[in-house]
């Protein structure tokens, strides 16, 4: 067993001493939630009210509804972003050295999922932190209850990520990423607005984001942050990342078939 | 026998880059010629394992490539033509990545190396961020990091592209010397061949198809040739600029 520890931590030692010497990564990946945070929300709470609601005891403000949908955000990125260089880097640079390890495969790709589900935590800690001088008030021990929840959403992300870059070849860049997954992931889904508000509006899209796996991952950590265990989300999210994960580790080719 | 080849193909579509390859290479310095285009690349990612086989077999140290991937991959050290080191890491955590891939510790990783680093000056730049060093001394760090694990067969794809006379002569002496005190098989892929010598294995690859496959100096004797240049220009039609 071993082999398989020093494996996995050599694999995380190497992302976290990555991600340390690249501070924009950091940067551009908290800048972005940070502005639907102050500037988004800001101007959305005058026109939304957001009533009482699972599972928070009072009436709150906008940003504190969408702080769970940015966490997610900021996974949904790091995780697609991580995965798409796996798939880039499998017939240049680093991913050759990985493939070439005596280790099974699938063992070495859950290696680079878990080192981006970590990087994807450390992020969302970090926004958290930030969250807080924005009127957006967790529970101190949400924090800690969100660790395995953020952690769970994120290896999801970073399989599904894995798995559409393995089969679709126009997924290559991420313009292409941001454009049919990220963004319609995001958007439809309870990240900006509870879904009730959306069946109002409009009952096929209210079907669409109750059937986005992304809103049940906003929800479990929705309900993480305050030390609570949406049952329903969780077991979705689990479901979903043990079929995607396996999906995305079997149909991970050390090259593209298209062309050989 | 370290590289068994037997009737290997492979193609891009409908376009054929390597024909019917067959060949076999033992211990010590063996040379893979061939100008730009000849299929070096396409047939060193296929003994890596990183495309899928296409037609024909491979063995490395008596393992076949597709039945025995995993046992065959840990006898087999590489050296990619790009560079596949983390620039903003230090040579140290580069080495300790590498080891940690094949499930090495990190203190077991270096003592492995300590005297190749030694051997190619390296052992003072341990701490060195490898965007600090030379090119030189770049593909040094590559070489001792593809013989961490103590591979029986060290593939290198055209590992002095890009450097300096002095640069290239010193790595293919260094990587000669270990050949022979580490009793492996070394694969050097390149199209310069001021970097053979008389006593090395060949083989000469040209637009997907083997040309030849010997001694050098046996071969010279069998074309009547006098020497390596000479020879490519016989069997290739083809003068490649040194």
């Amino acid at each position: 067993m071993m082999p398989y520890y020093y494996c996995l931590v050599g694999i995380i030692k190497r992302e976290f001493l990555r991600f340390l010497q690249q501070r924009t990564r950091l940067l551009s990946a908290l800048i972005r939630p940070l502005l639907w945070l102050v500037v988004f929300a800001a101007g959305f709470r005058a026109a939304l009210g957001v009533s009482i609601m699972e599972p928070y005891g009072t009436y709150i403000t906008y940003q504190q509804y969408i702080t769970p949908g940015l966490c997610c955000m900021i996974v949904l990125f790091n995780g697609m972003q991580s995965s798409l260089s796996m798939v880039y880097d499998r017939e240049m640079g680093s991913m050759k050295l990985l493939l070439m390890s005596p280790l099974p495969r699938p063992f070495l790709l859950l290696c680079k999922l878990i080192a981006t589900a970590i990087l994807s935590l450390i992020q969302v800690c970090i926004f958290l932190l930030i969250a807080q001088f924005v009127d957006v008030d967790t529970p101190a021990w949400g924090y800690l209850t969100a660790i395995p929840a953020i952690f769970l959403i994120a290896f999801f992300l970073g399989a599904l990520g894995l798995l559409l870059s393995n089969l679709i070849k126009q997924l290559e860049n991420f313009a292409g990423v941001m454009n049919f997954v990220i963004f319609p992931m995001f958007f439809l889904s309870s990240a900006l607005y509870p879904l009730w508000k959306m069946k109002e509006a409009s009952l096929w899209l209210y079907w669409i984001c109750n059937y986005n796996p992304f809103s049940y991952c906003v929800e479990l950590l929705r309900f993480a942050l305050y030390q609570e265990l949406n049952l329903n989300a969780f077991l979705v999210v689990s479901l979903a990342t043990l079929l995607v994960s396996v999906l995305a580790m079997f149909s991970f080719a050390p090259k593209r078939t298209l062309r050989g | 026998m370290s590289i068994v080849v037997r009737d290997l193909s492979y193609g891009y579509g409908n376009k054929e880059v390597l024909k019917q390859l067959s060949f076999s290479l033992g211990t010590g310095f063996n040379l893979l010629l061939g100008p730009n285009g000849a299929g070096k690349s396409t047939l060193f990612s296929l003994l890596t394992g990183l495309f899928n086989q296409g037609q024909g077999e491979v063995e490395l140290c008596g393992l076949d490539l597709v039945q025995h991937r995993r046992a065959a991959l840990a006898k087999l050290g590489v050296v990619f033509q790009q560079s596949t080191l983390d620039l903003d890491l230090s040579v140290k955590q580069n080495l300790i990545y590498q080891g940690s891939l094949h499930g090495l510790s990190a203190m077991d990783s270096l003592n492995r190396v300590t005297s190749i680093l030694e051997k190619l000056e390296l052992s003072q730049r341990l701490n060195e961020r490898v965007r600090q060093l030379n090119g030189g001394h770049r593909r040094r760090l590559e070489i001792t990091r593809a013989l961490m694990h103590r591979p029986k067969v060290i593939l290198l794809d055209e590992p002095t592209v890009g450097l300096d006379t002095d640069s290239r002569l010193l790595i293919i002496e260094h990587v000669r010397q270990l050949a022979k005190e580490m009793d492996i098989c070394v694969l050097w892929a390149t199209h310069l061949m001021d970097e053979a010598n008389f006593d090395d294995e060949l083989v000469l690859l040209d637009r997907g198809q083997i040309r030849a496959s010997g001694q050098c100096q046996q071969l010279y004797k069998k074309h009547e040739v006098n020497d390596l240049f000479e020879l490519y220009r016989k069997l290739t039609q083809q003068v490649e600029l040194i």
